[in-house]
This record gives structure tokens, C-alpha cells and sequence, in this order.
């Protein structure tokens, strides 16, 4: 019963995706050589870009150097941020007076989009790589902190009540009731983070580095190689889809007591 | 039988009551103004009694519970346990909330063992200790279960299996078999009274089922609201374990009705002084 399940929903799954491979395969048949390439040139430039192909250009083979130094700088980011936010939004969450010191400046920062920091970050940072990974961090930040400070302040009143009548100091409550009872809201915005990272690079790469895959596709851009740029958008696909079905993966396991983490 | 229960109840009467509540007044800060929760209300409850309140919604009894749990403080009046002043929950009066309250992300070991870790036990301590009252609320083959892994029954089964991991003296219960259904109620009645005889237990048990109430209790504390305050006691002489269909049994039952519901007389006459 439990595998015809996840069969049947393993194909929806990918239904929608063949849909609109067809879709694109269909709109593209008349036209080898217009401005959209085939779905099977894509296909064919992937493996070129991997270098498991007989292609011969400046693309061939640069598919793994970039996709490390992108997956570098979205996990360096995603780290640092989590290193920020996490404690931040475990003080902000349980301390009324850190809540009200911190509050009006991150609301006013938090509408500032990445791409506005970018030209900042740009001036202090100068180009290169460190730009980049700022800019993941700032990216994945506030879903991190929101989410935490969420998860803490969602505490039941209950759980506190119980573990004060069964004798749980003050100080050990934060821990043993607090922090698993925010885990939930945690491990959300650690999804949220590193999906939002992946967004970032792209943009932290445009301008300034030499490797990643933001870098390669702007490259591509530059000597009109539509079908590396595609190539390059389907490989962060794969690789933000990649991360977050391992941060799922851990947060299922760390999560196995809520009813509701099953389907999330 | 009797005589060793007479002997029983002398003996409590000649002890200090562990619970008393003198005096006490409520009221809780609302939006149009107070809301007077509580007004007025004296008990005293032996060591070992199983003592029930009972009354409408609204009259106050889940806030004279929570009161002796510590979750609240009077407003006038005194709380007092074994003649000392409540000004906080303590382990010593272990409270079974209708939602269970039960830790979602602790085993049912680590949920009964949470009270003895707390205290700061060694670990093997805490395991014996949680394994023991396992075994007596018959959740052996849930020992690491999730309490979402449990029906209502079993995890109000651990509720109470844990404030007595705790050693608690007193057991608060705030309406515990409200949420479950006919047959489980019935199941887990009997064996909390079973846990009580057997182990000199004193329980306040928060209900409105009258039923409830006969089937459990001692004495009958019986509340009405506007505002809330003690109506009446009705001591329940009956002989446990007791038969729901015989006729002293439904003879309180109509009383008990009669009281809740038939007599609004005293209630009124407070509301008429109040609109004047």
C-alpha cells in the first residue's frame, strides 16, 4: 500500500516536468537553429559541459569547477548565516528586550533586496568571491532569523506550564522546552535559507568572479550560447533541488516526533 | 469494609488537611474591565481524599485548580499546602491537563522520566524510575512511542503516569477524561481509582459530569458561576467500587441535577443585587 503510494506520487511528480519538456521539444521541432534551442541540444550540451562528451570549446569540461565554487559559496553563506541568525533569533524570540532593541532596524533593512546590497557589498568587498558569499548570507538571513524567532515565540503556553509543574528549573527550560519546541520553525527557515541561497548566487556571480555557475552563464551570455545559459539554469535547478531534499532528509530525521513533518 | 474506611476517615479528620483555600477572591484583568473569576471560596482537603469539583461552565473550578497548582495567585485570600503558602507550581502537586500537555518530542519514557531528570537523578535512576510506572499504566510496548503515536487514553495514561514519577502528593486533574471517549473514560476511571486506593494519593479532580463526579469522588464540591463560588459539599458514602445503576447512586445523581441545574435561585438573587 505505502509503495503504491510513493509510486504513484513519484509520477505525479515528475508528470508535470514531462509536460513541459514535451511542450518545450514540440515548440522547438521546426527550428534546430532558432533563438531557443532543442531540448536534446540541451541534453547534449550538459554532457559537454561535464566533459563526458565530443565537444570541444571553452565550455567543455568547466560544468564541475563551477558548480563547486557555487555550491562552496551557497553552503560558506548558508553556514554564516545560520551561525547568525540562529542564536539571534533564539535571543530575539525569548528576550522581550533584545525583541525590541533589535526590531525596527531589522524591519527596516529586511525590504532591501539583495540586489540593491549587491553594488555596496561591491564597494566594500571589492570583486571576487567574498561579495558572493555575503551576499548568500544576507539572502539566506531573514528566513533563518523570522523563522527561528517565529519557532521560539510558538512555544505552548501548555508545554511551559507542564515542565514548571513537574519541577524543571527556569534556566533548564529554555532548553529542554524552548529550543525542541522551536525546532520546527528552525528547520523551516534552514529550507527556506538554502533554497533562497541557491537564488542568490546566481546574482553574487554575475558580476565579479570568474568561476560559478552565475559566472558561466553570464560567459555564455556574452558570446550568445543560449543553450549553455539553459543548460546552466537546469543545473541550479537540479543542485538547489539536491540541497533542499537533503536538508529534508535531516529534518525529518531530527523531526520524527511531529505528526507533521511527514508530508512536509 | 465500612468499618475500615470509618477508621480511615477518622484518622483523616484528626490529620491537618494538606490543601486549604481560605478566603480566596479572583479576578482576572479582561477587556471591558475584571472579570470576577472566583468569589469568596474556602475548601480544605484531607491527605489521601479524592475530592471532585464540579459546576457550568464558568464557575470557576478549572481557576480554583490552577490556582492550587500555582498557576495562578489569588487575588485576596490564601493557598496553602500542608500550611505553607503556594506561589508556584511545584512537583510535590502534579497537575493532568485535558490536552495531556505531554512533550511531542520526548519519548513516553523520557515524557514519565522528564520530572526525576529534571531533579537532576543519574540517568540509570531516571530510567528504572519511568520504566516502572511504564510497566503499571501498561504502555510497555510504547516505551519509546511519540505521544502523536498514542490514542488519547494512552496519553493521558502517561500524563498521570508522569506527575507520580514525580512523586507528587497532591494530583491536580483538570477535566482529564473529558476528551476521550465513553468506553476509554470508563476504562481509565477504574484505574485511576485503583492508582488512588492503592497508593494514599490526595486528588482534586475537575469535572462536569455528575456521573463522573459520584463514580470518583469522596466529596462532591459543587460551584455555580456569577461569580464563581462554592455552592455546596455533598459527601458520596457510598461503597467502592461503585454501581452506577443502583438506586442511592441515581438518588444523588438527581440531587447533584437538581442542584446544577434546578436550583438558579441563589444565582439569580446575586444577579438581581448586582443590577441594583
Amino acid at each position: 500500500m505505502r509503495a503504491r503510494l510513493d509510486a504513484s506520487s513519484g509520477l505525479l511528480a515528475v508528470l508535470l516536468p514531462a509536460l513541459l519538456f514535451g511542450l518545450w521539444w514540440a515548440a522547438t521541432l521546426d527550428s534546430p537553429d532558432g533563438l531557443i534551442p532543442q531540448p536534446q541540444q540541451i541534453a547534449v550540451e550538459i554532457a559537454n559541459l561535464a566533459g563526458f562528451g565530443q565537444g570541444d570549446d571553452a565550455f567543455t569540461g568547466q560544468l564541475w569547477i563551477n558548480l563547486l565554487a557555487s555550491a562552496e559559496r551557497v553552503y560558506g553563506g548558508f553556514l554564516l548565516a545560520a551561525a547568525l541568525a540562529l542564536p539571534l533569533g533564539l535571543l530575539i524570540g525569548q528576550l522581550p528586550l533584545v525583541r525590541r532593541l533589535m526590531d525596527s532596524t531589522l524591519q527596516l533593512l529586511r525590504p532591501v533586496p539583495v540586489t540593491a546590497w549587491q553594488p555596496l557589498f561591491l564597494i566594500l568587498f571589492g570583486l571576487g568571491a567574498h561579495t558572493a558569499l555575503l551576499l548568500v548570507t544576507l539572502g539566506c538571513f531573514y528566513p533563518i532569523l523570522l523563522n527561528t524567532v517565529l519557532g521560539v515565540r510558538s512555544v505552548e503556553p501548555r508545554l511551559l506550564e507542564a515542565a514548571a509543574m513537574l519541577g524543571l528549573s527556569p534556566t533548564a527550560t529554555f532548553p529542554k522546552v524552548v529550543l525542541p519546541s522551536a525546532l520546527p520553525g528552525i528547520f523551516t527557515g534552514l529550507r527556506l535559507g538554502l533554497g533562497f541561497a541557491w537564488v542568490v548566487i546566481v546574482v553574487g556571480e554575475i558580476s565579479g568572479v570568474r568561476t560559478g555557475l552565475g559566472a558561466m552563464i553570464t560567459d555564455a551570455r556574452e558570446v550568445s550560447r543560449t543553450d549553455v545559459v539553459i543548460a546552466g539554469m537546469i543545473v541550479i535547478g537540479l543542485a538547489g533541488f539536491v540541497s533542499d531534499q537533503m536538508i529534508r532528509a535531516i529534518s525529518r530525521h531530527v523531526l520524527r516526533w511531529n505528526p507533521r513533518q511527514g508530508g512536509a | 469494609m465500612a468499618d475500615r474506611r470509618r477508621i480511615a476517615f477518622t484518622e483523616r479528620i484528626a490529620d491537618a488537611p494538606i490543601l486549604r483555600v481560605e478566603a480566596v477572591h479572583k479576578r482576572f484583568a479582561g477587556g471591558a474591565g475584571e472579570v470576577v473569576a472566583l468569589r469568596a471560596v474556602n475548601l480544605s482537603v484531607a491527605r489521601g481524599e479524592f475530592v471532585c469539583l464540579i459546576g457550568a461552565s464558568g464557575c470557576g473550578k478549572s481557576t480554583l485548580l490552577r490556582l492550587i497548582g500555582g498557576f495562578e495567585t489569588p487575588t485576596e485570600g490564601h493557598v496553602l499546602m500542608d500550611g505553607r503558602p503556594i506561589t508556584a507550581p511545584g512537583p510535590e502537586r502534579g497537575m493532568v491537563f485535558q490536552d495531556y500537555g505531554l512533550f511531542p518530542w520526548l519519548s513516553v519514557r523520557q515524557n514519565i522520566g522528564f520530572g526525576p531528570a529534571a531533579r537532576g537523578l543519574p540517568r540509570a535512576e531516571v530510567r528504572a524510575i519511568a520504566d516502572r510506572f511504564i510497566t503499571m499504566i501498561g504502555l510497555s510496548r510504547f516505551a519509546d512511542a511519540y505521544p502523536h503515536q498514542l490514542s488519547g487514553g494512552m496519553k493521558q495514561r502517561v500524563a498521570i503516569a508522569r506527575v507520580l514519577a514525580n512523586d507528587a502528593a497532591v494530583v491536580l486533574m483538570d477535566e482529564p477524561f473529558g476528551a476521550l471517549d465513553a468506553m476509554t473514560r470508563e476504562r481509565l476511571q477504574t484505574e485511576l481509582l485503583t492508582l488512588w486506593e492503592s497508593t494514599g494519593l490526595t486528588v482534586l479532580f475537575v469535572t462536569h459530569a455528575i456521573e463522573e463526579a459520584i463514580l470518583l469522588a469522596d466529596r462532591i464540591v459543587v460551584m455555580a458561576p456569577g461569580p464563581g463560588h462554592i455552592v455546596t459539599e455533598v459527601v458520596v458514602d457510598l461503597q467502592r467500587p461503585r454501581d452506577v445503576a443502583s438506586v442511592p447512586f441515581n438518588e444523588m445523581r438527581r440531587d447533584l441535577a437538581l442542584l446544577l441545574h434546578g436550583a438558579p435561585a441563589p444565582a439569580a438573587a446575586a444577579k438581581v443585587e448586582e443590577h441594583v
